[in-house]
């Protein structure tokens, strides 16, 4: 101690400082930094496979499956309810699509597949309001309701078609899983890039006046302006890999695969569910304080049975890209996904004990487990190794959930 | 100021399995009127009037708010009849910053149909300085914020919706002398403004300083209720400790 003076006040770190003013969320960056870290690792250790734009290509079309469920799970864990059903539900429903398309409507008409699409999305959604309605007004532990659901959902997946597979699908729906031809090409990749880019920036901007005007304090302008240039630049950089990687014996490049642009459709939507919105703002009051929720006079039941819905529907979503992916609607659609759903939104900072979740941070969970498995496939560990090491890492990343939680009380 | 009632409550029974926490209640409240609700920890203070805020429905009785019937089965209908309510738990989600649980349920909304969190922040300041200036960290999460600072929060939902009734449970018991002050002076002010208060707190200098009428409980029932000018604290003591009536207190004593 060099100061004689009485009392020193607590005395705050450069760092800490920095992340205060920046609103920086640590948990994010250090999600971030994860990511980077097992990726240059694998790239170091697959000899270069992996940080090529053929690998992140495929990798990002392997996450939005994943991802989109997530997105819903993130819902369903900050409520304080768990869904172990969505694998099989993306199963039923995948079914349900082909089929229709192939064997109900007429094939390779325009309104086929769209209409199959339809009445997955619909059958989702009444998937999802039964389990909820057990949930909310049966009194039925999410749990227990969709373990069933889990059982019954498979079982009925096998029944749609006595368990024959349906295959080939119609050439337009397969673009929806990111085939060959199943990308927008370069020009298109560029504009939204550049779209998405204007848009934080003006998004950015109007908050900050909004803030200005109720007189609110806002963020120091240099951070600002520095947060944007980084997210400016990881747009163009994913663009520019995306469109490094072309097509097989050809020159063209392939740009944004179409699974990718659905995965950030549904993450633009359920971030603005989430932050916009009354139903969003409820979820999130459920999990923090049920009874304070109900006190306050909102609808507890009727909001469960529509987080329930909003989850059956986006299996749904996610069961379009699969099925479009592997061009057939088989039984085994969507087998153990709970697993890797449920990880990710965990892994992503979706607190078990309710209240706390962010669609972002999922979606990055949604990253490291798909790279995670990506990395080992590259380097021929094998499947039951695989399955060793995803699961040792679920339960240190709720390990360490736990201890970041006691820390911070 | 009419005479009428601006709360009744006749006859309000409740029971938990076995336990009577409310047997044959009845209550009642005047516009601009402090009424004090005493009792031993479980005589069933918080029972009673979680029934008017429509926490949970009355086994039995009746509750009239100006003189009507009232159906009170959720606590949006008890909030439709201006009926506002600190709970003694404060019923706070820990999640969330202190304007997303002022207006929980009664969310401003901007024309696109959005939250509109500005406007709810820019409210909710202007609530809590009424209480106490130097709470000025409002956005962040409840969680991390003093056990005086949650229940500042509490107090300032109830007042922001411009209640004519206001069930206070223990609204006091987390605070520092100057916010217990404070609030104080806020209850005389709505009281001025017309507001019907019940007010629970352990403390009888506060209530007697506060309140116009007492009304004492055990075991589930009225013990008496009583003008506050009419009564020493030694007599409610009585009353919340031995059930027994200053009447009767004072004719034991009176021949000795
Ligand atoms: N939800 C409940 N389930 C079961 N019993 C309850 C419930 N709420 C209250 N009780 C019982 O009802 C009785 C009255 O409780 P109440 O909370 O109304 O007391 P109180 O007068 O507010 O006490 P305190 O001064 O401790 O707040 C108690 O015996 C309590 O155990
Ligand atoms: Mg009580």
């Amino acid at each position: 101690m060099t100061t004689t003076s009485g009392v020193t006040p607590p005395r705050e770190s450069a760092a800490d400082r920095f992340f205060r003013t920046a609103e920086l969320d640590t948990r994010m960056l250090a999600m971030v930094i994860a990511v980077i870290v097992i990726w240059v690792v694998f790239d170091l250790m697959t000899g270069g496979i992996f940080l090529t734009a053929r690998n992140l290509f495929n990798l990002a079309v392997q996450t939005s499956v994943v991802g989109i469920m997530a997105t819903g799970m993130v819902l369903v864990i900050v409520a304080r309810h768990i869904d172990l059903s969505v694998g099989s539900v993306l199963g039923f429903t995948g079914m349900v699509i082909a089929f229709l398309q192939v064997e109900v409507f007429a094939i390779n008409t325009a309104w086929g597949w769209p209409l199959a699409i339809l009445a997955g999305v619909a059958v989702g959604a009444i998937v999802g309001a039964w389990q909820g309605a057990w949930v909310a007004y049966g009194g039925v532990p999410a749990f227990v309701v969709t373990l069933g659901g889990l059982l019954m959902f498979r079982g009925a997946t096998w029944l749609v078609t006595q368990g024959r597979t349906v295959a080939p699908l119609d050439p337009n729906y397969q673009l929806l899983g990111g085939g060959i031809d199943g990308s927008i090409g370069a020009t298109w990749s560029w504009i939204l890039g550049l779209l998405a880019i204007a848009l934080m920036v003006w998004w950015s901007l109007a908050a900050r006046r909004k803030r200005a005007r109720y007189g609110f304090t806002v963020k120091p302008i240099w951070i600002e302006v520095a947060l944007l240039i980084v997210l400016a630049a990881a747009i163009v950089g994913f663009v520019s890999v995306m469109n490094s990687y072309n097509k097989p014996r050809t020159e063209i490049p392939r740009g944004i695969p179409v699974p990718v642009l659905i995965l950030i459709a549904t993450v633009l939507v359920m971030t603005f569910v989430t932050r916009a919105t009354k139903f969003g703002r409820y979820v999130f009051a459920m999990g923090g304080n049920p009874e304070a929720a109900e006190l306050s006079g909102i609808n507890v039941k009727r909001t469960t049975v529509m987080i329930f819905v909003v989850m059956g529907i986006l299996a749904a979503v996610a069961a379009v890209v699969q099925t479009a992916r592997l061009n057939a609607g088989t039984n085994s659609l969507g087998n153990l996904a709970e697993l890797s759903v449920i990880a990710a939104a965990v892994i992503g900072g979706t607190s078990l004990a309710g209240g706390v979740g962010t669609i972002v941070g999922a979606i990055l969970g949604a990253v490291i487990m798909q790279s995670l498995d990506n990395g080992m496939v590259l380097m021929s560990v094998s499947s039951a190794m695989r399955q060793v090491i995803i699961g040792l890492v679920l339960i240190g990343a709720v390990g360490l959930d736990v201890y970041y939680n006691r820390r911070r009380r | 100021m009419s005479d009428k009632p601006l709360v009744e409550m006749r006859n309000i029974y409740k029971r938990f399995g076995g336990v009577h926490a409310c047997e044959d209640v009845s209550i009642d409240l005047m516009a601009g009127e402090v009424v004090g609700l005493l009792g031993h920890n479980g005589a069933g203070k918080s029972t009673l009037m979680k029934m008017l805020s429509g926490a949970y429905p009355a086994d039995g009785g009746e509750i009239y708010v100006d003189g009507e019937r009232a159906h009170i089965a959720t606590p949006r209908d008890a909030q439709d009849l201006g009926i506002e309510t600190i709970y003694q738990t404060l019923a706070l989600a820990d999640n969330l910053d202190a304007p997303a649980n002022m207006f929980l349920g009664r969310e401003i909304m901007t024309p696109f149909g959005t939250l509109n969190d500005d406007a709810m922040e820019r409210d909710a300041r202007q609530v809590i300085a009424r209480l106490n200036p130097n709470f000025t960290n409002i956005t962040d999460p409840v969680r991390t914020m003093s056990g005086g600072q949650r229940q500042s929060v509490a107090i300032a939902r109830a007042i922001l919706f411009n209640a004519r009734i206001l069930i206070m449970d223990e609204p006091t018991a987390a605070l520092g002398p100057h916010e217990t002050a404070m609030v104080a002076d806020l209850i005389k002010q709505l009281k001025a403004e017309g507001i019907g208060i019940f007010l629970i707190s352990h403390d009888l200098h506060d209530v007697f300083d506060l309140s116009d009428r007492v009304c004492v409980m055990k075991n589930g029932g009225v013990v008496a209720t009583r003008r506050t000018s009419e009564v020493t604290q030694d007599d409610v003591l009585g009353m919340i400790i031995m059930g027994k009536l200053p009447e009767e207190n004072r004719g034991e004593t009176a021949p000795t």
